[in-house]
């Protein structure tokens, strides 16, 4: 019965990361950059519930709807001022470093602002938990409403890249940019509007992540941010069921591992996972394969 | 005969030599003269691996143009071989040859584990490289954190469980405790030590660039698919330049293990963030540019140390500036902007515009 | 005995079959055009001969060695060497370096003898500097040899691609629109050097081109490629007023 829970625990998590692993992917898809700072927006996502709910005592569906306006600002923000000046730049490395420093800039605002303790942070799920097979599996509130909240998301999604005009016009920009700016695409646009949605969603995660493990510091996204990078890359970079694969994957893969290997060897076994994905098959599972053109 | 005129890069690399020269004079100076503070004297030998790492990392963003996001972990395996090697051999022999062998074998393993990594991953392209690198530095850290190496007459007991787990003899010694790290390793690093080690280190990668390695390299930064059509072997260049960076880590490493009574790996020491704070002095200083890192590294240890209260900003400032200098550097539109206001205010027209009126 | 021998060479992808049976024979010392309209495979050929692109069938020789499925730089060392269609300099070099880095495979001495400064590395760096000035008079690019390559208008940065190409010491150049994105004059000047680096290193060259007055003016063969496979070959003249050829640039 452990197991099953441990399973189901690692799916919970997994949903986390795939959320998160969404906004790295469709960024990297469009933008062909990797946002170091998606992570970081998870943080400042949770810091607004936690200042909505916790500080001033408001009801938490305000606290989330200010936390996905905050992060989708921000993440507007950051595009446009840190990394589109840098898009045609000589060096691939440029904005990469760019995005490490944004990273750094907003742990550290959040240090000066909140400082380095440990906020307990109050869940917002109210559900009590599910008892199943007499009382020996339970699945707490914050469990499911992550799994739904998960499989709500994918599809959300997954409807809007491929029903929507702005949705195919981000697939086009990812195909190639040059075309979409000749076929009358917005092309910057575009790209903004996919760091609106990508870290309007990590705002989500956020407060997912924090109601399930509720201890914030300004680190407390940088981890996550990094492992659901690693679930994109595992999943297939650039591609949006690969994120959600990807993501339950290491979810499961980090919980099982913590619970049958040994849990202070947990983030090392997600990265070895890493190395070995990149080495046996580079373009992740649903990845596809992408030659320099000579 | 020797040829009496230096050329361009030899004097260049002759400045930087007496860069460092003329620091090291300086504070012996204001030593032997009592007018340094105990804080900046403790700051001394940090400052040396500091500018190690710097260097070293610069070999491999600037000259081989591959970002690493795992140079604290080489210099964890260094810190780590080197102080194991000298608390086992402490006694056996002298201080000065024991120190040095354990410097030796710190760049040794740091350098094996550069090939070992670097086989695999520099196959990957920038930014799977970066993330790659990064695990690479995590795994090393938690890896440490549960090593277990004990001695006793039966020779070494290794685990990954606990030190109990080691079935030590009663005359048996815990070596690496876990978590706890390596205590007692011999204090033998000192400022002149470093600064040892920085020449050399300076020796080596600026020879490095200036020969026929170096320039195959660079051939690879520049333009690999040209690189490789021009008969330049890509593999065989990227794994010398992955491994002689790492292996100058695991020097500073090991100097880093030198200096201190006990040695953890911790997430500030040998974290991600180390490897981010060597990255921030490597850009600020001129990806590429040897003399800047050095300079970089200094300036940023020693300012946030200078104006203490500022040091809560500290990094903050890092940050702020490490956003700035390649938006500066590095965006399309200021080198556009750089290149007009060269040519209003420099009475020497650059010679792209020369030959374009011609 | 024919330098290169290519038999029916074919590549698809994804079920395009970007060349198709393709054949060539060179022979030592000759200037040879592969022409056709954009799109046609050229610079797939290109690359299938320098090893960018296993082929799926067919057989590439080199002086009667098969060198079919080598590596990049395992063709290089053969005796191919390449320019691009889009300038591929080493931008951050000097334009000596540039050609010593071509260099590199016919001077030697160790990392350690490099890094120590033992007397090989000056004599052997000695030697490079004086063969690297030697090529770069050739294509008078000796006076701008501390320069970045970058800092070189487009017309020097072409020939110093061809430059590095023959540090190489190969045996068949292959050039990719040499003269793509001069004015007439410059293109003049390129015809003059490639006939000169024609007969002074004995050189044999393909290359492919838009440039008909070029094509003509120096060709003494062509192979026209049009959707990947060969729509004509042979005598520059007689190739060229080939009505099929003249069709497929002219349009229907």
């Amino acid at each position: 019965m452990s197991f099953i829970s441990y399973l189901i625990n690692g799916i919970s998590l997994g949903s986390v990361y795939a959320i998160i692993a969404l906004g790295y992917t469709m960024v990297y898809g469009i933008a062909k950059m990797l946002n170091f700072a998606h992570g970081d927006v998870i943080m400042v996502g949770s810091f607004a519930v936690f200042t909505i709910v916790s500080t001033l005592s408001l009801p938490p569906i305000l606290g989330i709807l200010v936390a996905v306006v905050v992060c989708t600002i921000l993440g507007m923000a950051i595009e446009r001022v840190a990394y589109k000046p840098l898009r045609n730049a000589a060096s691939p490395l440029a904005v990469l470093i760019t995005a490490i420093g944004v990273s750094y800039l907003l742990q550290n605002v959040a240090l000066l602002i909140f400082g380095a303790n440990t906020k307990s942070f109050t869940s917002v799920v109210t559900i009590s938990p599910l008892k199943l097979a007499d009382g020996q599996l339970m699945i707490s509130g914050e469990t499911i409403v992550t799994i739904i909240a998960g499989i709500v998301i994918m599809i959300c999604l997954t409807l809007f890249v491929n029903k929507s005009k702005a949705g195919q016009a981000m697939l086009a920009v990812s195909e190639d940019k040059g075309a979409a700016q000749l076929m009358g695409i917005n092309v910057n646009g575009t790209i903004a509007l996919t760091f609106a949605i990508g870290s309007a969603l990590a705002a989500i995660a956020g407060v997912l992540l924090c109601s399930a493990y509720p201890s914030l510091t300004p680190y407390t996204g940088a981890m996550p941010g990094i492992k659901a990078f690693v679930a994109a890359v595992f999943g297939g970079i650039g591609s949006i069921p690969g994120a959600m694969i990807g993501g339950i994957l290491l979810g499961i893969i980090e919980i099982l591992g913590k619970a049958y290997i040994s849990s202070q060897m947990a983030d090392a076994i997600v990265f070895a996972v890493l190395i070995i994905v990149l080495l046996v098959k580079p373009t992740g599972i649903l990845g596809k394969n992408i030659q320099e053109k000579v | 005969m020797k040829k009496l005129r230096m050329t361009k890069t030899a004097k260049n690399n002759f400045v930087t030599y007496f860069i460092v020269l003329i620091a090291y004079i300086v504070v012996q100076m204001l030593l032997k003269t009592g007018h340094m503070s105990s804080l900046m004297e403790g700051l001394l030998v940090p400052l040396c691996i500091y500018v190690m790492l710097a260097i070293s990392l610069n070999l491999t963003v600037g000259i081989l143009g591959e970002l690493s996001l795992g140079h604290a972990g080489f210099m964890c395996v260094g810190a780590f071989s080197g102080a194991f090697f000298s608390k086992c051999m402490d006694g056996a022999m002298p201080n000065g040859i024991r120190f040095l062998v354990a410097l030796l074998i710190g760049a040794a393993v740091a350098g094996i584990f550069g090939i070992l990594i670097g086989i695999p991953v520099l196959r990957l392209k920038g930014d799977y490289l970066a993330i790659v690198t990064l695990a690479f530095g995590e795994i090393i850290k938690n890896l440490v954190n549960v090593l277990y190496i004990g001695k006793d007459n039966n020779g070494f007991h290794f685990s990954m469980k606990d030190s109990i787990s080691l079935h030590l003899g009663e005359e048996g010694q815990v070596i690496v405790n876990g978590a706890q790290g390596i205590t007692g390793t011999p204090h033998d690093a000192g400022f002149t030590v470093g600064i040892l080690l920085i020449f050399l280190s300076l020796f080596i990668i600026l020879n490095l660039i200036n020969s026929r390695d170096g320039r195959a390299i660079m051939s690879i930064r520049d333009n690999r698919i040209a690189a490789e059509s021009t008969g330049i072997n890509i593999t065989k260049y990227k794994l010398m330049a992955f491994s002689i960076s790492a292996a100058i880590a695991g020097v500073a490493g090991v100097l880093y293990a030198h200096n201190l009574s006990t040695l953890t790996a911790l997430p500030k020491n040998f974290g991600y963030n180390m490897s981010i704070m060597i990255l921030v002095f490597v850009v600020l200083g001129g990806i590429g540019n040897i003399r800047g890192s050095i300079i970089s590294a200094v300036i940023l240890t020693l300012l946030p140390e200078l104006l203490r209260g500022l040091s809560d900003y500290r990094m903050l400032i890092y940050a702020i500036v490490l956003i700035a200098m390649m938006l500066f550097n590095w965006s399309p539109k200021a080198i556009e902007w750089k290149d007009k206001i060269k040519e209003k205010y420099f009475s020497k027209v650059s010679f792209r515009k020369e030959k374009e009126v011609k | 005995m024919s330098l290169l021998e290519v038999r029916n060479l074919t590549i698809s992808f994804g079920g395009l079959r970007a060349v198709d049976d393709f054949n060539i024979e060179i022979k030592k010392g000759q200037l040879y055009g592969l022409i056709g309209p954009n799109g046609a495979g050229k610079t797939t050929v290109f690359n299938l001969l320098t090893g960018v692109y296993k082929p799926n069938e067919g057989i590439i020789k080199l002086e009667d060695k098969d060198i079919t499925g080598l590596k990049t730089i395992d063709i290089n060392k053969a005796g191919i060497a390449r320019t691009f269609q889009n300038i591929r300099l080493f931008k951050e070099l000097t334009v000596l370096d540039n050609v010593k880095v071509g260099l590199h495979n016919h001077y030697h001495y160790s990392t350690i003898e490099g890094i120590l400064r033992l007397p090989k590395y000056y004599k052997v760096e000695k030697e490079m500097d004086e063969r690297a000035m030697e090529l770069l008079k050739v294509f008078e690019l000796d006076g701008e040899a501390e320069y970045l390559a970058s800092n070189l208008p487009y017309g020097k940065q072409r020939k110093l691609e061809i430059a590095r190409a023959l540090a190489t010491d190969p045996k068949l150049l292959l050039l990719d629109e040499p003269a793509a994105g001069m004015n007439p004059n410059e293109t003049g000047e390129l015809m003059d050097t490639i006939r000169f680096v024609r007969d002074k290193f004995d050189m044999t060259i393909l290359l492919i081109e838009h440039d008909m007055k070029l094509v003509s003016g120096i060709c003494e063969e062509l192979t026209v490629l049009n959707f990947g496979r060969i729509l004509a070959q042979g005598q520059t003249g007689t190739v060229l007023n080939d009505p099929q050829v003249i069709t497929a640039y002219l349009g229907e």
